[in-house]
């Protein structure tokens, strides 16, 4: 149907994955503070984006399937988004107490 | 490859269409029919994202209650197992990809090969996960069950203790987004086996191979939960100090 990546990207993809669980693995070794966290979910979503585009190789898909994958994006950045914008704001009250 | 029936189909020029077996009637194209199963298979997919969505938003706030019980609490954990688990995921996304690409090309042993490796794979995450399990139960590490999570006559974990009642949510969530992943694998390696003994009857070929593809995008879906999961759980209190 699509065009198909080749063996070769396959592999590139794979041998990059398995190379970014390494680095997490030992970034998650040194401590960074509040960056640790950050550093692990952007090398997560680094792989995600590999996962989604090649192995399921959403590159070559409709505009329209793209828009749905899209959506369900735009769906978790809302529902992480408005929730931790509460969270986080709630210690900015004068009389705050968080919980 | 399926010989292609030659069915006499009047267009509106008159000529002769050649129809595909594969084709379902209120289709126009193999085409377009692969276009819309594919796009309702990301619609399902939309639908475990919220599903699983809930749980991590879940997660993400009680992190941010609890930092220092959760940052400690996965002292309990094995990183080591959770990374040996992603590498095995992320090796069954690559052979469910490349059986995909088999399909594509028509490649029948390829293919059949390639979906025997995936479930293979899939089987030892599951096998290392029954490993994980069974290494919380032996360690007392499951919340709600009587004399788990006890530290009133040990001294085995000294800084563990203030964290009792906290830490066990956090094995809460750990059980329930692990676990309902796990059902996700076992769905997905029943739905391999399926896969494999169609591709072995012969339904697949190049023209036709709708159900690899869409079988191939669970598989993967199920593989980029993981991927948050394994930092989330595993790697929170990996150095002592970090916190959310």
């Amino acid at each position: 149907m699509h065009s198909i990546p080749s063996v070769r990207t396959y592999v590139l993809v794979w041998l990059t994955l398995t190379i970014m669980t390494f680095v997490t693995f030992y970034v998650s070794t040194i401590n960074l503070g509040e960056w640790n966290i950050v550093v692990a979910l952007l090398i997560a979503f680094f792989k995600m984006m590999l996962v989604i585009l090649i192995f399921m190789n959403v590159k070559a898909e409709s505009p329209l399937t793209k828009l749905f994958v899209g959506a369900g994006f735009f769906w978790m950045v809302l529902l992480l988004g408005q929730v931790a914008i509460d969270y986080i704001s709630r210690t900015w009250m004068p009389e705050g107490k968080m919980w | 490859m399926q010989p292609i029936r030659r069915i006499t189909v009047a267009d509106t020029h008159g000529a002769v269409a050649e129809h595909n077996p594969n084709l379902r009637h209120h289709f126009d194209t193999m085409e377009q029919q692969f276009d819309s199963a594919t796009l309702g298979m990301w619609v399902f997919l939309l639908t475990e994202i919220m599903f699983f969505g809930g749980m991590f938003c879940a997660y993400m706030i009680y992190r941010t209650m609890y930092p220092g019980a959760f940052a400690s609490t996965s002292e309990h954990m094995n990183p080591l197992w959770g990374a040996t688990n992603t590498a095995v995921l992320i090796v069954s996304s690559l052979t469910m990809a490349l059986a995909v690409r088999a399909a594509h090309l028509g490649e029948q042993k390829a293919l059949q090969i390639l979906l025997l490796l995936t479930i293979f794979f899939g089987l030892c995450f599951l096998g290392v996960k029954a490993i994980e399990y069974r290494e919380h139960w032996v360690d007392n590490k499951v919340p709600l069950i009587a004399g788990h999570w006890d530290y009133s006559n040990t001294d085995k974990y000294p800084n563990q203790a203030q964290y009792a009642k906290q830490a066990q949510i956090l094995f809460c969530f750990y059980f329930f987004m692990t676990g309902f992943h796990a059902v996700h694998m076992i769905v997905g390696v029943a739905l391999m086996l399926t896969i494999f003994t169609m591709a072995r009857r012969g339904k697949f070929n190049s023209t036709y191979f709708t159900p690899v593809e869409i079988s191939g995008l669970y598989w993967h879906f199920v593989d980029i939960v993981w991927i948050f999961l394994f930092p989330l759980l595993y790697l929170i209190g990996h150095t002592k100090e970090s916190l959310f």
